[in-house]
């Protein structure tokens, strides 16, 4: 699905290389979780991927299903099947929740060649995602994420994943400013979007959101680039005795 | 102190270009403003009420040309069940307006009103007056003496039909000069709507007395050929417990002044003043507001929103005054540009002048351009930049629009500003 290979990234203002060759390959149906301290270039990996500014690839290719991804804007990124749930989503006053998402979802399939979901089609459509995510009208109505909570805004980022339903979803930072109740209502919207034809890659400090979202595999990140990977397991290791012993073995 | 001989000559030859209409109840009026145009001088560039804004194109005594401008879509409000009013070039059109009158009501046009009309005698020219000082407007002044025609409106109760005037442009040096009155009574209210580039050059003055528990509701959208001039001024008295609420959409326009000018002599009075403007390229836009509490625990708002594009201006002059016993005021005043490029710029000037002690009064004034961070968040979503970039556009401008208490009328601007950001796509 996902493939990233020797990625090098450095910020395109400053002479600051963040990525120093990551090399890593989401496959189709599978859940993969990269963890790793502060400022190992796990939230610069995600925002490259998707497609934000400011960053200069100077080495290495990402590829979805063989596609470049490098050589895409960001909203052909997301029409292609790439999808970034923000560590901190972003409010926009006055873009209603709702006409933010149908401007997305039919921009996404006129990209794509398909028709244009009708209006009546999209209520319904996201009425019952919203229920499943115990989002009200009220939310919907809202301008996006003005006033929300976290836990609101991140059910809000579940919400937008289920209706775009990307190809690749990467999580970053899903579970900061999340109580214990909102964790498991955003880790059940995640799972129930798990099918075999859809990658995961979700970043996170803690292993707690691994209770929840259970990884096939597990890749601790650090210093731009992966160093080491393994099952669940790892993770717990990692909640355990923290970073130190594991990069004392392999750097 | 003498006017410079400069001012003087460029007065004098605007009014030598000028018939002084003659007769009826505004006789005196007329020549009492052609005095005071006279005595004040027209505006110059020296002037610092107009420091921001060039006024020598709307003082010089013939109007530039202007090309003529068609969007291909009729006037703005077309679908609103309204009493439809029409002037073309600054003539009133006979056939294509509707019959002028209606329950609650009475409308006589100002060229035409022979009869000693007692309430527009004591409204024409007073408001205008009154509102000539702190600040002077001569060009306000100039109106109320040579204006040869315009709509007087006296409402005595509830009119639910809003009355339209739609003003076209059809001929490119029209010089166009109307004055209205509305006078609200005790419990009445009204809409008025206005639309239209209505001349090549377009000085017009709106005097409103608004009585106590009345309300005046005023939407104005004004033309969208690029080459077009205006000078407004809105002037407004508002009573005891009155509602005043006006708002002007201003799309395209080489040049366009708009001045209000409130006056709350009421207790427990509102009024509401906003606007949006979207501009590209040779536009220069001035809001000049002042609204002056001169009653108790009264409530003001100032919503302007402006969008700016290749290299077009955008000017807000706005002031709250606050007399001695106008306490427990509420006044608010925020002013916002949104530019869109490098080349675009906002000057603001937000005045405060408070003398009574219990009031709550705020402003504020920026300058930004679009949220990068908003931009990305959307096109992440798959919204593409240039459609991502208008949503942001009319989401900036949604605060000024949300003033309109009318859902239909909202949405007659909303789309005109859709219409306008779409047509810059691609």
């Amino acid at each position: 699905m996902l493939e990233i290979k020797n990625l090098h990234v450095k910020l395109e203002e400053e002479d600051k290389q963040i990525l120093k060759g990551v090399n890593l390959t989401v496959e189709a149906g599978k859940v993969h979780a990269i963890m790793g301290p502060n400022g190992s270039g796990k939230s610069t990996l995600s925002y490259v991927l998707s497609g934000r500014d400011g960053y200069e690839v100077t080495d290495g290719e990402v590829t979805l299903e063989g596609e470049d991804v490098l050589e895409l804007e960001a909203e052909e990124r997301a029409a292609a099947g790439i999808f970034l749930a923000f560590q901190y989503p972003v409010e926009i006053p006055g873009v209603g929740n709702m006409t933010f998402l149908r401007t997305a979802v039919n921009a996404q399939r006129k990209a794509r060649g398909e028709e244009e979901m009708s209006a009546a089609d999209f209520l319904k459509l996201i009425r019952a995602k919203a229920k499943e995510l115990k989002i009200d009208a009220d939310m919907l109505k809202r301008p996006v994420n003005v006033g929300f909570s976290g836990g609101e805004k991140k059910r809000n980022e579940i919400l937008q994943m289920a209706m775009l339903e990307p190809k690749m979803c990467i999580l970053d930072e899903t579970d900061s400013g999340l109580d214990v109740d909102a964790m498991k209502l955003v880790s059940e919207g995640v799972n129930a979007l798990r099918s075999e034809d859809r990658g995961f890659l979700v970043i996170t400090h803690y292993q707690r959101l691994l209770d929840h979202i259970k990884p096939d595999v597990v890749h601790i990140m650090y210093d731009g680039r992966i160093v080491k990977t393994g099952g669940p397991d790892l993770a717990l290791e990692v909640e355990n005795n923290g970073y130190a012993d594991i990069l004392a073995e392999v750097v | 102190m003498a006017l410079p001989q400069l001012k003087i000559d460029a007065t004098e030859a605007r009014i030598a270009a000028l018939e002084l209409p003659q007769g009826g109840w505004a006789d005196g009026a007329r020549r009492d403003a052609l005095e005071r145009v006279r005595a004040m001088g027209l505006p110059g560039t020296r002037d610092e009420y107009w420091k921001y804004t060039d006024p020598r194109s709307l003082v010089q005594a013939d109007a530039q040309t202007a090309s003529l401008f068609d969007g291909g879509d009729g006037p703005i409000f077309a679908e609103i069940d309204a009493l439809k009013i029409v002037f073309t070039d600054g003539v009133f059109d006979a056939s294509e307006s509707d019959d002028l009158s209606g329950e609650n009501l009475t409308i006589e046009r100002l060229a035409e009103s022979t009869a000693d009309l007692h309430w527009a005698r004591d409204l024409y020219g007073v408001l205008e007056n009154n509102g000539q000082a702190p600040v002077q407007r001569p060009l306000a002044a100039l109106n109320t003496a040579f204006a040869n025609d315009g709509v007087l409106i006296h409402v005595t109760g509830k009119v639910e039909k809003p009355i339209y005037l739609i003003y076209h442009h059809r001929s490119e040096n029209s010089d166009a000069m109307l004055h209205h009155l509305v006078k609200v009574e005790q419990g009445a209210s009204v809409t008025l709507l206005e639309s239209g580039p209505a001349a090549a050059r377009f000085n017009t003055c709106m005097e409103v007395d608004v009585a106590d528990d009345a309300e005046f509701h005023h939407v104005r959208a004004q033309g969208r050929d690029h080459e077009r001039r205006a000078a407004t001024h809105v002037f407004g008295r508002l009573g005891t417990e009155s509602v005043f609420k006006s708002f002007t959409l201003t799309v395209n326009g080489v040049l366009t002044r708009n001045e209000v000018v409130l006056e709350l002599t009421g207790d427990d009075a509102t009024a509401h003043v906003a606007g949006a403007c979207v501009g590209d390229g040779e536009f220069h836009h001035d809001d000049t507001v002042f609204i002056t509490h001169d009653a108790v625990n009264c409530e003001s708002r100032q919503v302007f929103k402006k969008v700016l594009r290749n290299g077009a201006t955008g000017v807000f002059q706005g002031k709250i005054l606050v007399k001695p016993d106008a306490q427990k005021t509420d006044g608010y005043q925020i002013s916002q540009s949104l530019l869109l490029d490098g080349d675009s710029q906002f000057l603001a000037k937000p005045e405060l002048e408070i003398y009574a002690d219990d009031v709550a009064c705020s402003h504020g004034s920026t300058s930004g351009a679009i949220d990068e961070e908003a931009l990305f968040y959307l096109r992440s979503r798959g919204v593409p930049a240039d459609i991502a970039t208008n949503l942001l556009t009319l989401a900036f401008l949604a605060e000024a629009v949300d003033e309109i208490d009318d859902e239909a009328l909202g949405e007659a601007i909303v789309n005109r500003i859709e219409g306008w950001l779409d047509r810059r796509i691609g």
